[in-house]
């Protein structure tokens, strides 16, 4: 029987030790009329069988390591080093349960540990949880924190427009049961209107948070640090969302005066699996940390005397303070923290470095080529990371089913999200993008489709 | 358990004592015995604040529970303790003295209609184990 | 003299100029950087790749896990991880594809989570299914923020009081609060059911609903179920189901025909993938009809009927009252593959088996150590069962050091002081997956731990001396905080 190892001889050796004739009388408590339903499915298969079958239906299914992606806007193809998956791989990580008996847990209490140390040490703050489910999300808690941080006393969450749409949308929902909360983001107008200057002027005394993203929706990078002094000027806390692969290279929140800071870690080694499971990001200034919902560990000692790794300030949490804790969340994203860990401590300094100086250096090359290329445009007139907008004299979805006959996964239609950016692609590049498939891009995007073998 | 004659004290296990136009707030003996080691203290009022009876005051925290706090008059608030956030053991060492919370002052004086003596607490408190 | 097992951090094995990782020299051009938007400083450790491959598999040898050992965690489904789940998620067809690709690129991945909807719908009875909730908790609020949209959409905006039994997950109250409810605990009765009379009490014009856990945190078919269930339902209020225990049900008993409105799967529960020491899961929610059309979504959709030369198509669909999206994208695919596998392979009477293993496991143990641990509710269980251990004749050993002493016999601890309503619970689930040898063991071990208790208690209270790691001083963590380094 599949994953069930009994013999029906222990089965009858069983039922008779618990005094009973059959399974059925198992069952006794469920009123009859409902007891053992009609369950309309097929029957099971061996692993060779489903095997096959899986594979024909992934066989259905374009894989981005088969085409050249230009394709980002919160979720971006890297290279996954073979070292991830081979230790991720060990059951003694993916099949152990929350670390609640932390005398057989400090694998996982140890790894968390040292992931929320990479966090906050990347993103220049004091203190990082053990992870929430992804970056909207993290948003959505950043929010609660805020609203939980002034008693209710505050409504108002100003978003950037440059803020993910999804993200937006998913603090949208969290948030609109709480108590008068409003979440204002100010209509899209253009991409040059998408300023911290034209946000400054929107935070006023009933404002509880002011959250951006680093670099934006459309790519576009900012130093916020005078823009953090106002909003701190009218007491609001400021968060940030970010790309941990550009704070490779930039400027961290933390110096610019972020009391939050969220953000999507699935750049961090995690592969894009048609969005998900991802990582949510979460840190904070060491004052707010027991307002910040979601696991923490900190270090202590046994009664060895050894240093070791509890869940630490559980009293905030769901299972404890019940309806009072300020979020249900349970679980954390552990083994894809743990999967950020080993990304982060295996390229270290100089691999982090080194991978965002390719995103942006390539990045600006595939921007420099394409707005040479008649009838397109770049939208960016500020610094940008590895994504930018650009605006197409068609509409984005003619020109992607075109790419996609050439083997490219064009960037994201704008117009799926923000109705009003018709005919504006935003691309994003990695470090996975060479010369030659920008090239090849490029080429394809003029009309130019000689030489082509596809 | 220790209970100190003269206070007063509330169903949530907040004690008060009342001097002229002043009170000074804290949490009781039985209340810090049953949350254990006191890990962390948040006095989330300050000076100047004027609070009502019932009005959440702080949160006090174990490794196994947190609690909220309430003060259980009405005043303003004139002194907020500082060295209890600092060492928040003292409320295992001192509920009653060196852990006091917050102190409230009230010109029409202290009321405190609706709350227990000392025997009357020792009652609800041994009526719940 | 024992070993020390303390492992230096990343940190501390950091050696300055030390690359784990070589990326390609550029072929372009440099770019002109951004200078006053430059970090000064990037603290991260410097390894080598051994360096990290050495760290990191020696933690995971600090840690117990399913696949080391028998997990008997109430609640918590520790089941066999099958590896062939593993294998096909990582399928390039299905690891490798951007959440924003177009449809047409992704109709085998669309084709699994439409089936698994469906899959989902059949064993529930439920009409409709979203797969987009990350995890249970997750799952829990989008079910009871569809109460809150139901209610609100019918102007009884006045519903504000959710009830939920006094056994019930903390995650239960936490969501209502978020959803904007009020949460009013309804007590449990003598025989581990829900007690009308105190439910009695809240079915009024306020009531909004009731979350019920099926079987309940004791391990329980609710005898009163189906009049609980009317009860709420009559004053005007929805039923919401907490799907943790789904495992003791699969082909048992359809939630949906039991009259709850909206459940939640735990994936990574009942269909038997990964835990990942702490997630990432994923919290299908399902509903009835009257519910569906405030589902988070997008949930996949046959956008284009099949004709008789191409199968569907499938896309994505937004349900029309949607309470909106709950994700940055879809869901946890890759979870979703993972249980979509299991499900493959366990078939219409593989699923059948799996509750009545898992309730035959549970019951097996529960007789062989009644007679030496209280046993508070007995009567046939599900899935699991709750011992209290309160010994008169052992006044000093409590749930912790039992659960403490299991270590050094190399089993994980049952979940301890859980459900509150049992002041010194052991929760024990042994799932389906586990072998009447091994229970055989466990058996032996509880009951040798029930003798010390009696005799040499001192035993219990320094336990774990086995395991590479003692008891942890927590209020030490917690004072001194140390989260970073």
């Amino acid at each position: 029987m599949m994953f069930i190892p009994h013999s029906d001889a222990e089965r009858d050796e069983m039922l008779a030790a618990i005094g009973i004739q059959s399974m059925d009388d198992l069952f006794e408590a469920i009123p009859k009329r409902y007891r053992f339903p009609k369950i309309n499915l097929h029957e099971g298969m061996t692993e060779i069988e489903a095997s096959a079958q899986l594979k024909e239906i992934a066989e259905a299914d374009l894989s981005v390591e088969d085409v050249s992606c230009f394709l980002g806007a919160g979720a971006y193809h890297h290279y996954i080093p073979a070292v991830i998956d081979n230790l991720i791989s060990r059951g003694e990580f993916y099949t152990a349960y929350t670390p609640y008996q932390p005398e057989i847990s400090q694998g996982t209490l140890q790894g968390i540990f040292e992931y929320q140390s990479l966090i906050a040490r990347l993103t220049g703050m004091e203190a990082a949880n053990a992870s929430h489910y992804d970056g909207a999300t993290a948003c959505a808690e950043a929010g609660i924190l805020a609203y939980h941080q002034f008693r209710g006393k505050r409504k108002k969450i100003l978003v950037s427009p440059g803020l993910h749409p999804h993200y937006a949308a998913v603090m949208q929902t969290y948030l609109e049961n709480f108590d008068g909360v409003h979440i204002e983001i100010p209509e899209f107008k253009s991409l040059d209107s998408v300023t911290p200057q034209n946000l400054a002027d929107l935070i006023d005394e009933e404002t509880a948070m002011v959250m951006v993203q680093y670099p934006d929706f459309f790519g576009q990078l900012f130093d916020y640090s005078e823009f953090a002094e106002i909003v701190h000027a009218k007491g609001a806390l400021f968060c940030m969302s970010v790309n941990p692969i550009a704070l490779g290279l930039l400027k961290t929140p933390g110096e610019m005066g972020a009391d939050i800071v969220v953000g999507e870690g699935q750049p961090l080694g995690i592969p894009l699996s048609l969005g998900g499971p991802y990582l949510g990001l979460f840190a904070a200034k060491k004052d707010l940390i027991r307002k910040v919902s979601g696991r923490i560990v900190g270090e202590t000692v046994d009664n060895r005397g050894q240093k070791a790794y509890v869940l630490t300030l559980t009293a905030r949490e769901q299972h404890i303070r019940r309806e009072k804790a300020t979020s249900n969340i349970c679980s954390n994203q552990g083994l894809n923290a743990l999967t950020a860990a080993i990304y982060l401590s295996l390229l270290g300094k100089k691999g982090l470095q080194d991978v965002a100086r390719l995103c942006y250096d390539k990045a600006h090359y595939a921007a420099e080529r394409i707005s040479k290329i008649p009838g397109f445009h770049v939208l960016n007139s500020t610094p940008f990371f590895h994504e930018f907008a650009v605006a197409c004299p068609a509409p984005v979805s003619e020109i992607n089913e075109h790419l996609l006959h050439h083997g490219i996964l064009g960037g994201l239609d704008l117009s799926r999200m923000i109705p009003s950016l018709q005919n504006v692609m935003l691309i994003a590049v990695t470090e996975l993008n060479s010369k030659e498939a920008i090239d090849d891009f490029c080429r394809i995007l003029s009309g130019d489709e000689n030489d082509d073998e596809s | 358990m220790n209970i100190i004659p003269g206070f007063f004290y509330s169903k949530n296990d907040e004690w008060v004592e009342v001097k002229g136009t002043k009170a000074t707030v804290g949490i009781t003996d039985f209340a810090q015995n049953s949350l254990s080691d006191i890990v962390f203290v948040e006095i989330s009022v300050s000076e100047g604040d004027h609070v009502e009876a019932s009005d959440l005051i702080g949160t006090v925290e174990s490794v196994k529970a947190a609690s909220d706090v309430y003060t259980p008059v009405a005043g303003v608030v004139v002194a907020a303790n500082e060295s209890v956030i600092d060492n928040p053991e003292l409320i295992n060492a001192d509920p009653f003295g060196k852990a006091w919370l917050i102190q409230v002052e009230n010109e029409d004086g202290i009321d405190t209609s609706g709350l227990m003596n000392a025997e009357e607490y020792k009652t609800y408190c041994e009526g719940r184990g | 003299m024992m070993m020390n097992r303390e492992q230096k951090t990343i940190f501390e094995l950091s050696s300055e100029g030390r690359n784990g990782f070589r990326f390609p020299k550029s072929d372009v051009k440099a770019a002109e950087l951004p200078n006053d938007l430059m970090r000064e400083t990037l603290p991260l450790p410097e390894l080598s790749e051994m360096d990290v491959v050495r760290h990191y598999t020696r933690l995971s040898a600090l840690n117990y896990s399913v696949d080391t050992g028998f997990y008997p965690l109430g609640s918590c489904t520790m089941k066999y991880n099958p590896k062939i789940c593993e294998k096909a998620a990582r399928f390039s067809g299905f690891s490798q594809l951007h959440p924003l690709q177009p449809v047409e690129t992704v109709q085998g991945a669309l084709l699994i989570l439409y089936e698994m909807q469906e899959i989902l719908q059949e064993i529930s009875g439920f009409h409709a299914a979203s797969l987009t909730p990350a995890a249970g908790a997750h799952g829990e609020f989008s079910g009871v923020k569809m109460i809150a949209a139901y209610h609100n959409q019918r102007d009884n905006s006045r519903r504000k009081v959710m009830l939920i039994p006094d056994s019930a997950h903390g995650t239960n109250p936490a969501s209502s609060v978020m959803c904007g409810f009020r949460v009013q605990p309804v007590n449990t009765n003598e025989r581990g059911n829900i007690d009308l009379k105190s439910l009695a009490a809240y079915c009024n014009d306020e009531l909004a609903g009731i979350m019920i856990t099926n079987p309940n945190t004791l391990g329980l078919f609710d005898e009163n179920l189906i009049e609980a269930i009317d009860m709420v339902h009559q004053a005007g209020g929805l039923v919401y189901g907490d799907g943790a225990n789904m495992n003791a049900l699969l082909g048992i008993a359809k939630p949906a025909e039991l009259g709850f409105d909206v459940m939640h799967f735990n994936l990574h529960k009942t269909f038997a993938t990964p835990h990942g020491g702490g997630g990432p899961g994923a919290g299908a929610v399902c509903c009835t009809e009257r519910l569906r059309d405030f589902l988070p979504g997008p949930i996949a959709a046959v956008i284009e009927p099949a004709t008789d030369e191409l199968p569907p198509l499938y896309g994505w669909k937004m349900p029309e009252k949607s309470i909106g999206q709950v994700g940055s994208f879809w869901g946890h695919f890759d979870v979703i593959v993972k249980a979509y596998t299991y499900c493959l392979m366990l078939g219409r009477d593989g699923l059948k088996r799996v509750a009545e293993f898992a309730t035959l496991n549970a019951n097996y143990l529960m007789s062989a150590l009644k007679d030496v641990y209280p046993l508070p509710y007995d009567r046939i269980c599900m899935h699991e069962f709750v011992l209290d251990v309160k010994w008169p004749d052992a006044p000093d050993v409590r749930a912790l050091d039992v659960a403490k002493r299991l270590m050094d016999y190399d089993f994980h601890p049952p979940t301890n002081y859980f459900p509150l309503i049992v002041h010194e619970a052991l929760m024990i689930e042994p799932t389906e997956t586990e072998s009447k040898q091994t229970l055989d063991l466990f058996i032996e071990a509880m009951r040798s731990i029930a003798k010390e208790a009696h005799e040499q208690p001192e035993l219990l209270h320094d336990a774990p001396v086995n395991t590479p790691f003692g008891r942890m001083d927590e209020v030490k963590a917690a004072k001194d905080l140390k989260i970073t380094e």
